[in-house]
């Protein structure tokens, strides 16, 4: 057999934090040697999934690097494996874990040891929801990663932290339990949870749709959704920078994700009679957030509010069912975990210096800071959709796949690009143009060494991504169309059984 | 007559002559060393009898003319009643010392009372359910009350001993209506003899499930709850929150599936009833409380709702559930009550919520240890407590019974909130109080329990086995 890959994956943050436990954290060299080793093995694991990537076989749209033990009973078994749309977000996930290290290198002391265990432990278990493929597995990392969120956003948050996280943590789990549920009902109706079984059984048809609700409500917390996407904002806020970054990067991504992966192989009908539903509510998102993120006052709510906009993006797209819509969902998750990391990390830069999220009391940073001021520009710019980013191909493509199927969306929807370019723009503008009002901007200093390299991959990546989308796409497609086949068939079955029932009742 | 016919009932006639025995030492030698001796000489046999029943030495079969039985399912409450109680004799020794309250009587009440509680697990006849619930229950009420000094612990006792009381009354109303309409005492037979249909009976059944409610703290029978458990010194609170509560329910799934099967429909939306409204009820009141005790007291209102889920479909999916739930509520809840009784500043045992504030800076280990714990309570996965919940609401869904699913996990979404309140007093708060060291014991016991709560993911099928087994036996 192999070597377990991905089990590896899994695991090697987990021995990290072990690790980590066993260093004595008292004085400043253990302290030091905290912060090493964290950063080493998040760079260890990302080098790992870089070999997945480079092994991966792009043509076959079967799931690769399969393990499979026994575990809770005869069929719900360890099954973990990924496909094109998994590979890139484990990528995601271990790409931005060094980054998150790094930039807490300065700006947490308070409880080092806590901290660093705490984001590996949950980078475990976000590599463990991209690779599941049985349901309860899913169902173990994916609340799991409400614990050390929890202790993040609580320990190492700012003034509001107790509430904030209070209200993330309520708000998901009430969110999952009836996915629970949910996947206890398919369990005793199928006697089984693995997920490649399940992909061609056929659910009653009023069931499938209860069960879609189930899953839907679930993911549209985590993603989230409007009306449900109330705890971001706060959580975004209150959360240390490296928080933000994960939650933006990659907690949002589990829930279009989870869409991907359970919703659409398991309940196509279902997925396919509340389409106008997840439409209308990707609509709002996109317009109304967009607007509330021009009121905000505070930086990362805005960029939290933004995060709902461009998610709204993602939902749109997947449901469209086209090529073009769920490659654009899948891209713009992707391209938005590197633009809503990197614009957390360029306000965590400000923040370290002044202590304030507050947009009024910046104004003028370009003339003290330029490298950062085009750094901040190019994330922008990206934030918005401008071609040549990465931002642009996600919101093309799930906007084109919309064009194919719903002329109301799609025009709603690009209006939504108008509008973040409002937003986006007057936050740079307020943010690095204008007079020096504040005595404290004219004392900043330009990014240091540490900064720099942590946003230059970024600008890079996003560049990248932007020019030469295919590097993505390319993987991800043979998923993608075999997801879209799956489903057209299914949808065929179903429409074949709505003519003839009508048949009989004509008769 | 044949001796042979008493060996499935050994244990728990060892454990009453050990009892009596060590009465007469601590009546006749009355030192400080004496509490030592007898309380280790108690752990000592009651550790030899686990040993046999986990051996196997003990023989499965009927004794006392089909009063008693002995099967795979009342062998695994009685490991769990064992281990409890050892467990708690073991702190006790450590949390009586400190207190100053080194009474020979509390080891010979609760030997006394884990013999009912054995007994009640094995009880095959209405007699002998009745006999061991008093057994069982009249060595609590002097516990409750053992602090003497202390109002709050008189108060409690005599509280449990009058209500306690009452729900004797109901119970035995209930059970003198049942044999009754059916002429037996026997459960078999009870069961043989309910196929005509009665008005009478159905009171009757009511009336010994209000008096096993009270038994399990379920509402609207639970008002003794929280007050008992505040007064009572903190070791035998944990007992109560444990070891009576399985022997209880283990009483009515036998009574249940074995005498009145047939009564199903009936029984079950009686149960229904009380699991709802203890599940909701124990998740809202637990919000607003500080003190540690009383909060655990609701908690374990709300756990016993979420337990009885798995009774309602009588089947074996639902009893492997319950037995499930009742070893990983024992370890939880046990751990946890333990680690409150490890925590003290200046010699004096903490008692409100806020008495932890910023544990994680001054204990980390101990404060990460509560945490999991309280996760883990809460029904978060990978923790043991999401596995206890998972198979209950597999049970609840396969009888189709989703309103109450769908009941179960939200309130354990409500739990969660006052579970996560302790945890943010540990972790967001500062404080500047001190803890005391905790003991090399306390430590050992904390940190067995709370290592079972954390890696019963990795081997989730060796508990979930030996809870399938005893279950099997009652389904023959």
């Amino acid at each position: 057999m192999d070597w377990p890959i991905l089990s590896t994956i899994i695991l090697i943050p987990l021995l990290g934090s072990l690790t980590i436990l066993l260093i004595n954290s008292e004085d400043e060299i253990g302290k030091r040697n905290i912060k090493i080793v964290a950063l080493y093995t998040c760079v260890v694991n990302f080098l790992a999934s870089i070999f997945l990537w480079v092994n991966f076989d792009k043509l076959s749209s079967e799931f690769q690097f399969i393990e499979r033990y026994a575990w809770l009973a005869e069929n719900i078994t360890y099954h973990v494996g990924i496909d094109g749309i998994s590979l890139f977000l484990i990528i995601l996930t271990t790409f931005l874990m060094p980054f998150c290290i790094l930039a807490s290198w300065t700006n947490v002391s308070n409880k080092i040891k806590d901290y660093m265990v705490a984001f590996l432990i949950l980078e475990s278990l976000m590599i463990g929801v991209f690779c599941a493929l049985d349901l309860v597995v899913f169902y173990l990392f994916f609340e799991a990663c409400l614990i050390p969120m929890f202790l993040i956003i609580g320990v190492w948050g700012g003034a509001r932290r107790v509430y904030a996280t209070f209200k993330f943590f309520l708000y998901t789990l009430s969110g999952s339990v009836l996915m629970l549920i949910a996947i206890i009902y398919i369990y005793i109706v199928t006697g089984t949870t693995d997920v490649t079984i399940l992909s061609g059984y056929d659910f009653n048809y009023s069931i499938q749709n209860w069960l879609w609700l189930a899953f839907f409500i679930s993911f549209a917390v985590k993603m989230p959704m409007f009306p449900v996407h109330t705890w971001l904002p706060d959580a975004h806020v209150e959360a240390p920078t490296a928080g933000s970054v994960i939650l933006a990067g990659v907690l949002l991504k589990m829930g279009g994700y989870g869409i991907l992966r359970f919703s659409i192989p398991l309940f196509p009908i279902g997925s396919f009679v509340f389409t106008d539903l997840v439409f209308v509510l990707s609509v709002i998102a996109i317009i109304y957030t967009s607007f509330i993120a021009i009121a905000q006052e505070d930086i990362k709510k805005l960029i939290a509010y933004s995060s709902v906009a461009h998610m709204g993006f993602v939902t749109m797209g997947i449901f469209t069912f086209t090529d073009q819509g769920i490659q654009g969902g899948v891209f713009q998750m992707i391209s938005h975990g590197l633009i809503s990391s990197a614009l957390f990390l360029s306000v965590g830069v400000i923040y370290d210096r002044l202590h304030t999220r507050e947009i009024a009391v910046y104004g003028g940073v370009v003339k003290k800071m330029p490298i950062y001021a085009a750094f901040f520009l190019i994330f922008t710019m990206a934030n918005i959709g401008l071609p040549g980013t990465s931002g642009f191909v996600g919101e093309f493509l799930t906007l084109l796949g919309a064009f194919k199927v719903n002329l109301y969306v799609a025009f709603f929807a690009t209006t939504g690009v108008i509008l973040s370019a409002a937003y986006a723009l007057w936050l740079y503008k307020r943010v690095i143009f204008g007079l020096i009002t504040n005595d404290e901007v004219e004392k900043l200093l330009d990014l240091n060494l540490r900064e720099y390299i942590i946003l230059l991959p970024f600008v890079l990546l996003i560049i990248l991504f932007g020019v030469y989308p295919n590097m993505v796409i390319d993987l991800t497609a043979a998923s993608t169309t075999n997801l879209i086949d799956n489903y057209s068939y299914a949808i065929e079955q179903y429409q074949s059984h709505l003519v003839s029932v009508n048949l009989e009742i004509g008769t | 007559m044949n001796i042979l016919i008493f060996t499935p009932v050994l244990p728990e006639i060892a454990i009453t002559i050990v009892s009596m025995f060590l009465l007469i030492i601590g009546v006749f030698k009355k030192n400080e060393k004496t509490y030592t001796t007898i309380s280790n000489l108690a752990i000592l046999s009651l550790l030899v009898v686990l040993f046999l029943i986990f051996s196997g030495s003990v023989p499965k079969g009927v004794s006392f003319g089909g009063s008693l039985i002995t099967d795979s399912f009342s062998l695994y409450l009685k490991t769990l009643i064992l281990i409890s109680s050892i467990i708690i004799l073991v702190v006790s020794n450590i949390y009586l010392r400190n207190i100053n309250l080194l009474k020979f009587e509390y080891i010979i009440l609760i030997l006394l009372s884990v013999v009912g509680m054995m007994i009640m697990v094995s009880s095959n006849d209405l007699i002998s359910l009745y006999l061991s619930i008093e057994l069982q229950s009249l060595p609590l009420y002097v516990l409750a009350s053992i602090r003497n000094k202390s109002s709050k612990s008189t108060e409690s006792g005599l509280k449990y001993f009058v209500l306690g009381a009452l729900s004797s009354c109901i119970l035995l109303y209930g059970l003198s209506l049942i044999y009754g309409y059916t002429g037996s005492i026997y459960y078999n037979e009870i069961a043989s003899n309910l196929s005509e249909y009665d008005v009478g009976i159905l009171i009757g059944v009511a009336f010994t499930l209000a008096g096993f409610a009270f038994k399990i703290s379920a509402v609207p029978f639970h008002m003794w709850t929280p007050d008992v458990y505040e007064g009572s010194p903190t070791t035998v609170t944990a007992f109560f929150a444990v070891a009576p509560k399985i022997a209880a329910l283990g009483l009515i799934v036998r009574v249940l599936i074995t005498a009145m099967p047939t009564l199903m429909e009936d029984w079950q939306s009686i149960l229904i009833l009380l699991s709802i409204f203890s599940m909701l009820l124990g998740a809202f009141s637990a919000i607003g409380q500080r003190n540690l005790k009383r909060l655990l007291a609701y908690s374990s209102i709300s756990h016993m709702g979420f337990a009885l889920m798995g009774v309602i479909n009588g089947s074996f999916d639902g009893v492997r559930s319950l037995s499930l739930y009742m070893l990983i509520y024992l370890v939880m809840s046990l751990a946890l009550f333990i680690s409150i009784i490890a925590l003290k500043t200046n010699d004096e045992h903490i008692e409100n919520i806020e008495d932890i504030s910023g544990l994680a800076k001054i204990n980390p280990v101990m404060a990460l240890i509560i945490s999991i714990l309280l996760f883990s309570l809460a029904g978060i996965p990978p923790l043991a407590g999401f596995f206890a919940k998972f198979y209950v609401l597999y049970a609840a869904i396969d009888a189709k019974l989703y309103y109450l699913a769908i009941f179960g996990v939200l309130s354990s979404v409500i739990s969660a909130f006052y579970y996560l309140r302790i945890i943010k007093v540990m972790y967001f708060e500062e404080s500047a109080i001190s803890f005391d060291p905790i003991s090399k014991r306390l430590k050992t016991i904390i940190y067995l329990l709370t290592a079972i709560t954390l890696l019963f993911f990795l081997r989730p099928s060796i508990f979930i086995n030996f809870a399938g087994t005893a279950s099997a036996s009652l389904f023959i």
